[in-house]
């Protein structure tokens, strides 16, 4: 009978929780599709969620991971079964030391960690110079080559790619380019110039939506300087094994989408459709296959968010406070150990989220809730100890002694004496860490974890103040209501006698 | 009733209470009394087994008092301290009744317990429900007193329980405690510096100075017969506060 009930509790764990699993009770693991934070692999993503959908199978997105570390380990662990990766990012990053020449070796490789990798989508993504298209057919360039008949072109470059190894300095030489190197500016800058005139060439990832925006030509590479980021399908190989329908429906995407496609692509999800809906027209114009997509409100949104950011606080908090509370009891009674653990605990306050929450990923083998949890949960931990251990150390010596003196055990002297003394204490230490908490919770977005913090993430990378507000202030109003509902807590948990004003 | 046994205490490299014997009479009040850092609030610790003795050992009733028994033996003891001690989130009710109730007491015996004490304190019943931070000091005192009096112990041990009380409400507690020690019977240790007090508590009065028993003797013998330099000068300086006798040309004389 237990059994059952447990049964029934796992089953239902997914749909209370995180990340808007569309899991089913009926159907095996669903396919689960990762991307990046930045809007291309977002896109990209959908584009195989809703692919793998149409074919029958359940999967789900877990979207806006991060960094290539994060989809990579994803990947690894088995929390993702595909991703759209680039070959250059594999090479050049990810596998560098495995020193890769061709792509059989790169095949050979990935086939060591249980990965496989599909033909080339059609499209790269890397970096290459670009110019007013008017322009370059006035003074007849076509590739780089030929800009080293034009000394007199302005050139403005971003930091990232001056700084590079392969970046500018080695282009420039690789070429015999005739410019002097130019201060860095900022690419939006470096954009709005060169529509503008005052500027002639620039940097520029190869599917920026800015080059059909801006009519921008994209110099052809013809001495093969800049390394290939060449898109492919990056999955385990034994989603082959478990659906090979799924994996030779997502193969109907080798070469079928060129750069031009790509551009359009983002420029569509940088004015503000929906990456579903991006993704769903792509998939019924191109290749022919209808997916519906359901129409994703801004309330629902705000529902699941709500729901999802709740969740990150209410359950890391909890977590949070049935571990502190007995660490600061031990910390107010043994002074040493209490040293220690409150260093212990403000150190882990100190560690750098991002960092913590890359550990946490390889410690459990995760990527998602189970981390953000941790993470969460620990960096509550020191205003709770810290609160506890300083409310039970501040009760006077002569109650102390009454309470000892009556022969109280020192169980209920704990009990009936000290934690009840110490509440007020001990509520505004955990009062301090579930506001704090609210806004750290924020961070679960890098991680996809949910909540809030993935409409911030979305919206600094769209460049998208209004989607920014719709996380940011519905995380200002999450934290005021926690305030205001711990005012109300306190009335119920404090005893009366403490919040009485001496009469004298 | 209650022995110390070459009992010592040292705290951080101070000798607190050097290694001292000391019987204290069955049903009578003892008071001990010196200045401050004499060792006299460690020795009423040491007594209630609060603090654990270096050497030496506390008998009470002929059974010694070890970290293991003292929970059980200190129900046998009553402890006031300066302020009462009260507990500020209950109310005076249940400070009173907190042990008696953890002991498992039934309803009608705590209440007819509570209403002696009520009458041998004169408390005003229809404050029981208040909390320590709505009575008075002199209030608080005698809840403190209550609650130590509760499981009605042999022992009533007492640290400057009128220390903080300002001098009117403290001459009237101090009526209030003798007829309470009167009526009582009981055996009583209190502290106090207050040698005018200590005469009109105490049967018998212990003097100690540097964590050692210097005299003791009732009141009166202790004036009439100071066994050295340090009881005149102690007597004296209570009887005349210094800044006074400065002022007072006989002083010198």
């Amino acid at each position: 009978m237990i059994q059952r009930w447990l049964l029934v509790a796992i089953a239902l764990l997914p749909l209370v929780g995180p990340t808007g699993c569309r899991t089913s009770a009926h159907s095996a693991r669903p396919v689960r599709v990762g991307s990046k934070a930045f809007t291309e692999s977002v896109l990209l993503g959908e584009i195989l969620r809703l692919l793998a959908l149409s074919v029958g199978s359940q999967a789900e997105h877990r979207a806006q991971l991060g960094d290539t570390s994060k989809t990579w380990n994803g990947l690894l662990v088995g929390e993702l079964d595909v991703y759209v990766e680039y070959t250059g990012t594999l090479t050049q990053e990810v596998l560098a030391r495995e020193r890769i020449r061709t792509p059989e070796q790169l095949d050979a490789v990935l086939a060591g960690y249980g990965l496989r990798m599909s033909r080339s989508l059609g499209f790269c993504n890397n970096y290459a110079l670009g110019m007013r298209r008017s322009q370059a057919e006035t003074r007849n360039i076509r590739t780089i080559s030929d800009l080293v008949q034009h000394p007199d072109l302005r050139i403005g470059l971003s930091n990232a790619f001056l700084e590079r190894a392969d970046g500018w300095n080695a282009l420039k030489a690789h070429y015999r380019l005739p410019f002097a190197t130019p201060r860095s500016m900022e690419h939006s800058v470096a954009y709005q110039a060169i529509l503008q005139g005052s500027l002639d060439v620039l940097d520029l990832y190869t599917t920026d939506a800015e080059i059909l925006q801006g009519d921008l030509l994209v110099l052809e590479d013809d001495r093969r300087f800049f390394p290939r980021y060449e898109a492919v399908l990056l999955y385990r190989a034994d989603l082959e094994d478990r659906l090979p329908k799924v994996v030779q429906t997502l193969k109907r995407l080798e070469g079928a989408i060129d750069e031009k496609t790509m551009q359009q692509l983002n420029n569509r999800a940088l004015q503000k459709i929906p990456e579903a809906k991006v993704a769903a027209d792509f998939l019924a114009e191109q290749l022919r296959v209808d997916v519906p997509v359901e129409a994703d409100s801004l309330a629902r949104r705000l529902w699941r968010m709500t729901g999802e950011h709740v969740f990150l606080v209410a359950v890391s908090l909890l977590a949070a406070i049935v571990l502190a509370i007995p660490l600061g009891v031990i910390a107010a009674h043994r002074p040493l150990i209490g040293q220690l653990l409150l260093a212990l605990v403000g150190g882990i306050q100190t560690f750098p989220a991002l960092a913590l929450l890359s550990l946490l990923i390889l410690l459990t083998n995760r990527i998602g809730t189970w981390p953000a949890l941790i993470a969460l949960c620990l960096y509550s931990l020191l205003p709770i100890v810290r609160n506890t251990s300083t409310g039970i150390r501040d009760i006077s010596l002569n109650i102390r002694e009454s309470a000892a003196a009556l022969g109280l055990s020192a169980w209920d002297q704990l009990w009936l004496v000290e934690l009840p003394l110490a509440s007020r204490a001990i509520l505004a230490g955990i009062k301090t860490a579930a506001v704090i908490n609210v806004g750290f919770a924020t961070l679960g977005g890098l991680i996809g974890a949910g909540g809030y913090g993935q409409a911030i993430l979305s919206g600094l990378n769209k460049n998208d103040a209004l989607l920014v507000l719709e996380g940011a202030i519905p995380a200002v109003s999450l934290a005021l209501i926690v305030q205001g509902l711990f005012e109300i807590v306190e009335r119920l948990v404090v005893p009366r006698g403490l919040r009485l004003k001496p009469a004298e | 009733m209650l022995e110390l046994v070459r009992v010592s205490k040292t705290f951080r490299g101070i000798q607190a209470v050097r290694p001292t014997d000391l019987t204290i009479p069955t049903g009578q009040t003892t008071v001990l009394i010196g200045p401050s850092g004499c060792g006299k609030s460690t020795l009423l610790r040491l007594m209630a087994g609060l603090v654990q003795p270096d050497s030496g050992k506390v008998l009470l009733q002929g059974q010694q008092l070890t970290p293991a028994n003292a929970l059980q033996l200190r129900r046998q003891i009553g402890f006031v301290v300066q302020d009462g001690g009260l507990f500020p989130h209950l109310t005076a009710r249940d400070n009173i009744t907190l042990m008696a109730r953890r002991l498992g007491w039934k309803q009608q015996r705590i209440h007819d317990r509570l209403d002696e004490l009520l009458d041998l304190t004169r408390f005003p019943a229809a404050r029981l429900g208040n909390f320590p931070a709505q009575l008075s000091g002199g209030q608080r005192q005698r809840v403190s007193l209550m609650r130590g009096l509760m499981l009605d112990p042999q022992l009533l041990l007492l640290d400057e329980p009128l220390g903080a009380l300002d001098p009117l409400v403290r001459s009237d507690l101090q009526a209030d405690l003798r007829s309470i020690f009167d009526r009582l019977n009981k055996t009583v240790v209190l502290v106090t510096h207050d040698l005018g007090e200590a005469g009109f508590l105490g049967h018998r009065l212990v003097l100690l100075r540097e964590g050692a028993v210097v005299q003791q003797d009732t009141f009166a013998n202790l004036v009439a017969q100071p066994a050295n330099d340090f009881v005149r000068r102690f007597i004296r300086a209570q009887r005349h506060p210094p800044e006074l006798s400065l002022t007072d040309p006989g002083a010198d004389s």
